[in-house]
């Protein structure tokens, strides 16, 4: 179990920057996501806390101590890899042994320990199957089991559960938070779903194009997004972004006038689809818009409408479709509800003080 | 047309020119060597009896074959131990283990022989053994560090074939062994660096066991070819001093080619096809080599 602290830390492959001089504090027992697209360097970061890749600059410490120059096998770090990367020669009970191998255990309780762990993570029936005869899910395990057989001060994840299919991903997203608060092991997981993040994390660390974009929790990235990035990024299906301008304390939208207390400027305005509201064409203060298209989830429903903002989503909740295609409506946008951005720099303005009028 | 006559068509049309290349090229052969070898041919070509006398005159008459036969197993051991296994895989480790530009480049130093002509490597090696001052490994010996002359080829004749051909040979086990090297997914030498192996576990736990196919196959194939050749062997020593370095196959061409004994010719050949068949049989059994043929072996997810 150990603290994990980034500082500076930055990764390049001759002038290409993968990932930009990074700080970030993981405490100790926490669950900390690390979201973004792919190529966004997420996994960069993962393989250079494992000590696969050596930072190009910066420090990374665990519990205090630098350990930039440390080798992977000296580092006591667990690692689930994307692919599980099992022996493919090996049985599960070798395959779970073999980190035990290089830390001086004893054969008798290596085994013992090896058994312990593939309890743990249910595949003690396994023990004499090799990976080729095993289902994804089952190698998935063992690859986890193999992780914390060495009882690693950090356990690395690296998308681990993209391999597999939906309701096995729901299960196991569960067990591995379970283990993992059991264990109390510091683990950063990697991963580009948003639910698996937003699921199992304390923390998430979104990223993008190299550089962090925002770190907190659920609904610090849900609700108050720091950037355009993170407000598109999270939530599906995503946000609606709409160009306006802010001029003399003014946003001009077609259906309304709305004071604001953000500069002159291009802005952006961000509304989630759940807050779209949905009613009769022609009402004082709604957006005239024509539905497009709907889309049906079970227990959603999803319009896509046509208006003078451009395109827009709105989500209903329940089955019943209230509109068709075609149908003219009137869309409310709760002025509590529109997130602002900064559309050169793409910040979010915190304080937009919205009001009618 | 029906279904069947349709197989059978397209049988003859994918499988026929492999069919006829293979009964024209090498069955045709063993067949005419095995009625030859029932003959009394000589240089004439005459055949005037059909005898066993061939065959009388190996097991009876022949002192060479024996001392032959041992020769070409300590040659074929030797090189393929020391040589076109080990130092094949020696040089794939190696030169996947350093960055890929200086690995390319020792890659393509080790393969130069190959692709020169072998009589002109036959003369290089004829050189660097030559026992005046002016072969190589005088120069060093004699020139640099003042010992005596030696003559590698009065002196260690067996020695100097091995190496000689253990030098060209490496260079196939290198490119089998790198490209298979290659092909080993990467992750799994993350997951081995991060379970705490070293550079050595990793080789012995992950690369060895990921290459275990091609090594068997290198050692089968590098068996044989070096049961048949011997090119180098006969242009760097000719066979001698006397028989010390007259391999089984050498034997054979010197009976049949040099003497015009033809038909004795091929009763040793015959020999010779019955030791590699039964050569191949037993490591295809030990190296299990019927389980490669069923199933890729490198798992690539």
């Amino acid at each position: 179990m150990a603290r994990i602290e980034l500082s500076s830390v930055t990764k390049s492959w001759g002038d290409v920057v993968a990932v930009e001089p990074t700080d970030l504090v993981i405490d100790d027992g926490e669950l900390v996501a690390i979201l973004g697209p792919s190529g966004c360097g997420k996994s960069t970061t993962l393989f250079m806390l494992a000590g696969i890749y050596a930072p190009s600059g910066g420090e990374l410490r665990f519990d205090g101590a630098v350990v930039n120059e440390v080798e992977a096998r000296h580092r006591n770090v667990g690692i689930v890899f994307q692919s599980y990367a099992l022996y493919p020669h090996m049985n599960v009970r070798r395959n779970i042994m073999f980190p035990l191998k290089f830390k001086g255990v004893p054969a008798a309780e290596a085994r013992r320990r090896a058994e312990e762990t593939a309890r743990l993570v249910q595949v003690g029936e396994l023990l004499d199957r090799t990976p080729a005869q095993m289902s994804g899910g089952q190698q998935q395990r063992v690859a986890l089991a193999r992780a914390l057989v060495k009882e690693p001060q950090l356990l690395l994840l690296d998308e681990p559960l993209s391999n597999l299919d939906a309701t096995l991903r729901l299960s196991m997203r569960s067990e591995i938070r379970r283990l993992q608060r059991q264990l109390g092991v510091t683990t950063i997981l990697v991963t580009h779903d948003q639910v698996e993040a937003t699921t199992m994390a304390d923390r998430i660390v979104c990223m993008s194009k190299g550089r962090i974009e925002q770190v907190g929790s659920v609904d610090d990235l849900f609700l108050r997004p720091k950037s355009l990035f993170v407000a598109s990024f999270i939530g599906a299906p995503p946000i609606n972004l709409v160009d306006a301008r802010a001029e003399g304390g003014r946003l001009a939208l077609p259906h309304q006038a709305v004071g604001t207390k953000a500069g002159d400027g291009d802005v952006v305005i961000g509304i989630r689809p759940e807050n779209v509201a949905l009613g009769a064409p022609d009402r004082e203060g709604c957006l005239a818009a024509t539905v497009l298209q709907v889309e049906p989830m079970g227990r959603e429903t999803l319009y896509v409408l046509d208006s003078a903002l451009g395109r827009l989503h709105a989500l209903e909740h329940g089955a019943q479709r209230r509109f068709r295609d075609g149908d003219r409506v009137g869309c409310e946008l709760p002025l509590s509800a529109m997130l602002l951005f900064d559309r050169q720099s793409g910040l979010r303005i915190e304080e937009p003080g919205l009001a009618a009028g | 047309m029906s279904a069947q006559s349709r197989q059978w068509q397209n049988m003859a049309i994918f499988l026929g020119p492999a069919i006829l290349l293979l009964a024209l090229f090498f069955l045709l052969p063993v067949m005419v060597d095995v009625f030859v070898a029932f003959t009394d041919m000589g240089r004439s070509l005459k055949i005037s009896e059909m005898t066993t006398a061939n065959f009388e005159r190996m097991l009876t008459g022949d002192r060479r074959i024996l001392p032959t036969l041992a020769l070409t197993a300590v040659y074929v051991f030797l090189t393929l131990a020391i040589f076109n296994v080990t130092f094949g895989l020696i040089l794939a480790l190696a030169t996947t283990a350093v960055p890929d530009r200086i690995g390319g480049f020792f890659r393509s130093v080790w393969l130069l022989p190959r692709m020169s002509p072998s009589v002109v490597y036959a003369l290089l090696w004829i050189w660097v053994a030559s026992p005046t001052e002016r072969g190589l490994i005088n120069q060093v010996l004699h020139g640099f560090l003042g010992f005596g002359t030696i003559d590698l080829r009065t002196d260690y004749p067996v020695m100097l074939i091995v190496i000689a051909n253990g030098f060209i040979g490496a260079s196939m086990g290198m490119i089998i062994f790198t490209s298979a090297i290659r092909s080993i997914p990467e992750h799994l030498f993350h997951a081995a660096r991060a379970d705490g192996a070293g550079p050595l576990a990793i080789t012995w736990h992950i690369t060895l066991p990921a290459i275990r196919w091609p090594l068997s196959f290198i050692t089968v194939y590098q068996t044989l070819s070096l049961l048949v050749s011997f090119e180098y062997i006969w242009l760097i020593t000719n066979g001698g001093p006397f028989y010390d370095t007259t391999v089984y196959a050498l034997y054979v061409y010197k009976r049949a080619f040099e003497n015009g004994q033809y038909a004795y010719g091929a009763a040793l050949a015959l020999l010779l096809v019955v030791i590699g068949i039964g050569a191949s049989l037993a490591m295809w059994r030990f190296f299990d080599m019927k389980r490669l043929l069923q199933h890729p072996r490198i798992e690539v997810h």
